[in-house]
């Protein structure tokens, strides 16, 4: 037995519902080292240490702790273990001190400042943090947030620290420091692991890196014996052919013309930079990216949903005129006769009503039509009965709430819907998340009908698989930045997992 | 000057009953709970509390009887109902999730019926009249300030000669201040509606802290109650008096932006408001205006508050959510 495992993990299983988020995964965390946890989105990162955190329950397998059977029930038992973990978005409560939410839930700790304050310095002075345990959490920057959940997680004498995607909100200097802090914890023997999709912040603080992929631990490799092209591979896997339709259409023009496009979120965090691309009619344009990578903002600015700060956004008519779209709201976008269809990623929250059934869903496109105040319900529920016949809803009525549909039946609605709004533009994202494979087929196969039609259609997806066989090309997010656009027909997984992960892809990463 | 006393001693009477009502309120809406159920908590609170010393009475006859046994199995009698009545709440919001809107207003109509019956019952069952004897009465008003005290001029009245019940709501809310900002135990319960997913990682069992604050909370808000029929009511029971006074304790909670200190003052004020119409009186202003100016005042507040933007005068952050550990 090596007495320099911290932690082993063995056949560990999770599913919701149908979703296997973690398939008899086997993993390996050692004293004294820096693990990375690296994969895509919805490869099951968080999943899996958020069992060791006892947030969830593994379905099978069993957690040893120095060769010993651990169970974990919940954060209380996970603190006893020795473990503890710093979550994406940070478990702490904005209206008390650092201090306060330093000794949160501890049981033999005394109110009293003086010996609070003194062992917050002591662990600050170990490893070269700064806080200040009287400073309310509201008027902290995101940094120094972080740096109270790890205080937090030291004070509790934790052992083992797993951080969830630490870097994701902070600038290249906090991240550097970071990482210093992490070196020292390392060298006083904790046991680290940072789950993250960034290749160069994983070559230069990890030890190894155990890689999972779609749900299934694909293999842990030594940092120094490995190479960023390597772990790409590793992380997206080798070609799957799916058997996708792609015909071609042969008079493609420009729909839409986007430049310089530039968004700021509350926080005053860029979440575009810069973007420029030409959307075609007749084809479709694939957007690939890490989630968070500025997908959501894209599809929205267009459509006059969140505020862009820089840029511009020209849709092209018919007749060849540039219609400028900054500024406009959907409802104005809608009446200078652009026509815009949305297939928002949030199907239930952003694109139809839940307890609504599908006809009152076909109206929310139409409620402006009808004499004076009575609705038009007529036309609406003609087009209910058309969606439900054309794309096989599986429902027992018109009326019936498309809350209590399956995924799949959810989004034939919401698809349907959009597509006979006649659009000259459909933006979808994540059109088949949750989907099985055959109701995926069926909207591939919509998505392909409309781009036979003319329609620019821009697919924001998320396995690179579908994105290479349905799209005529790509264009490649990576922090807020076109990473690059590239041709479907052509391009390689790797290339486009690496542009995910770099900007600029392969060449860029050589020049480093 | 006797005309203001006059009215400051009618306004805490008043305030009294409020300050419990916001007061068991704030400790559940620390916890996350909103329960909106305090108006019928109250009426439950107002019959049972009534119930509890009448019968006692009737038991061991007029004569027998002690004023202070009587206050104390009140004050029980009530709290009993006010927590029967929020642990339902309890369950149906923290175990079973159920919407803490639509719950806590099923639990005002529930709670009203049940006070309600409670109070006919009795009263048709008694021959049309429930009321306590003059020698409880006495007992129920009594103040607890010996009499050289009282007769300072001025500050004797204003300050002394209050019943028994507006001191305990006094030690109450300066108990809960205590609470709040000094003990462990109250750091952790505003964690929890704070942020559940904080406390719960923490270690801190939500669900236990979320049962308490809400069964207790619902005690003292009934308490409120019984103190309405016992001392502005007369003893009497009387079907219609409570109505309204849950509400009114629920938009001051918001008044007080969730501070036990502030309900002290802030009842008292309501109550001023709520008999201004009896008392100052001017000719042309329907009555009807004088009873919307605690609302009014709520609402302004409200804007106040929300313009200032201050992040310590925010309800709990997670106040009206259900929580759930593997909500994704």
């Amino acid at each position: 037995m090596n007495s320099n495992i911290a932690i082993e993990m063995r056949g560990i299983t999770k599913r919701f519902g149908k979703v296997v988020a973690n398939d008899s995964i086997d993993l390996i965390i050692k004293k004294g080292e820096i693990l990375s946890l690296l994969g895509e989105n919805g490869s099951g990162k968080t999943t899996l240490m958020n069992m060791l955190a006892g947030i969830y329950q593994p379905d099978e397998g069993q957690i040893f702790a120095e060769g010993e059977p651990l169970t974990i029930r919940s954060p209380k038992d996970a603190y006893e273990c020795g473990i503890g973990m710093i979550h994406q978005h940070y478990k702490l409560v904005d209206v008390f001190t650092a201090a306060q939410n330093i000794v949160l839930g501890l049981k033999d700790e005394k109110l009293d400042l003086k010996t609070i304050n003194s062992k917050v310095k002591e662990i600050c002075d170990r490893y070269s943090f700064i806080i200040d345990p009287s400073m309310k959490i509201y008027d902290m920057s995101v940094s120094q947030k972080q740096t109270v959940e790890i205080v937090k997680v030291l004070y509790r004498g934790a052992d083992i620290l797993i951080l969830d995607e630490p870097t994701a909100v902070l600038t290249p200097q906090e991240t550097e420091k970071l990482f210093t802090v992490l070196r020292n914890m390392r060298a006083d023997g904790k046991a680290i692991v940072i789950i993250t999709h960034k290749l160069n912040e994983v070559m230069a603080i990890s030890d190894e890196v155990a890689v999972l992929r779609k749900g299934k631990y694909i293999g842990t490799v030594k940092t120094c014996e490995t190479s960023p092209q390597a772990l790409t591979d590793m992380m997206v896997g080798h070609a799957v052919t799916l058997n996708i339709d792609r015909p071609k259409y042969d008079s493609q023009f420009p729909r839409l013309k986007v430049e310089g496009l530039t968004c700021v979120d509350d926080e005053g965090i860029t979440k575009l930079d810069g973007v420029t691309f030409t959307a075609k009619g007749g084809e479709i344009l694939g957007v690939a990216g890490i989630a968070g990578s500025g997908q959501k903002e894209l599809l929205e600015s267009i459509t006059g949903l969140y505020p862009i700060k820089q840029g511009t956004v020209d849709f092209v008519t018919d007749e060849g005129k540039e219609k400028n779209l900054v500024g406009l709201t959907p409802m104005q976008i809608r009446k200078t006769g652009v026509g815009m269809a949305f297939v928002p990623e949030d199907r239930l929250g952003m694109g139809l009503v839940g307890s609504m059934g599908m006809t009152g869903n076909m109206m929310l496109r139409s409620w402006k039509k009808g004499k004076g105040v009575f609705l038009n319900r007529k036309s609406p529920e003609e087009l209910a009965k058309k969606v439900w016949d054309e794309l096989e809803v599986v429902t027992p009525s018109t009326s019936f709430p498309v809350r209590r549909l399956s995924g799949g039946n959810v989004q034939k609605v919401l698809v349907g819907r959009e597509i006979a709004s006649l659009p000259k533009i459909l933006m979808t994202a994540y059109p088949v998340r949750g989907l099985d494979i055959n109701t995926s087929y069926a909207i591939y196969n919509l998505l392909t009908e409309q781009k036979m039609n003319g329609v620019s259609v821009i697919f924001v997806g998320e396995d690179l698989d579908v994105l290479l066989e349905l799209c005529d090309r790509i264009l490649v997010l990576c922090g807020g930045k076109v990473s690059g656009i590239v041709d479907a027909r052509t391009a390689t997984k790797e290339e486009i997992g690496f542009m995910m992960t770099t900007v600029g892809g392969k060449e860029a990463a050589d020049v480093q | 000057m006797s005309a203001l006393i006059a009215l400051v001693v009618a306004a805490v009477t008043f305030g009294t009953v409020l300050m419990f009502g916001t007061l068991g309120e704030i400790l559940t809406e620390k916890s996350g709970n909103l329960n909106l159920g305090v108006e019928g908590i109250m009426y439950m609170g107002g019959a049972f509390g009534l119930a509890g010393a009448f019968y006692y009475e009737k038991i061991v006859g007029e004569a027998a009887s002690s004023g202070f046994v009587a206050i104390i199995l009140a004050i029980l009698a009530a709290f009993l109902a006010g927590a029967v009545a929020s642990a339902i709440y309890g369950f149906i919001t923290i175990t079973l999730r159920a919407n803490q809107n639509v719950t806590g207003l099923a639990l005002t109509i529930f709670g009203t019926g049940i006070g309600q019956f409670t109070g006919e019952f009795m009263r048709v069952k008694e021959g049309g009249f429930v009321a306590l004897s003059n020698h409880l009465k006495d007992a129920f008003s009594s103040t607890i300030f010996p009499d050289f005290l009282k007769n300072i001029p001025v500050i004797g009245k204003m300050l002394f000669s209050h019943n028994f019940f507006f001191y305990l709501a006094l030690i109450l809310a300066l108990a809960m201040h205590f609470f709040f900002s000094r003990t462990k135990t109250g750091l952790y319960l505003r964690a929890v509606g704070e942020s559940p997913s904080t406390a719960d990682a923490a270690g801190i069992n939500t669900t236990k802290y979320k049962y308490l604050a809400t069964i207790i909370g619902g005690g003292i808000s009934a308490i409120g109650g019984m103190v309405y029929i016992v001392t502005t009511a007369g003893c009497v029971w009387n079907h219609s008096g409570l109505s309204g006074v849950g509400w009114l304790a629920v938009a001051l909670v918001i008044f007080c932006m969730w501070r036990p200190l502030n309900a002290i003052w802030g009842s008292v004020l309501f109550g001023a408001l709520m008999i201004m119409y009896l008392r100052v009186r001017i000719i042309f202003i329907p009555t009807e205006i004088y009873k919307i100016l605690p609302y009014v005042v709520t609402v302004i507040v409200l804007v106040i508050s929300s313009m200032r933007n201050n992040k310590e005068k925010q309800p709990p952050a997670s106040l009206g959510v259900n929580y759930f550990r593997e909500e994704r």
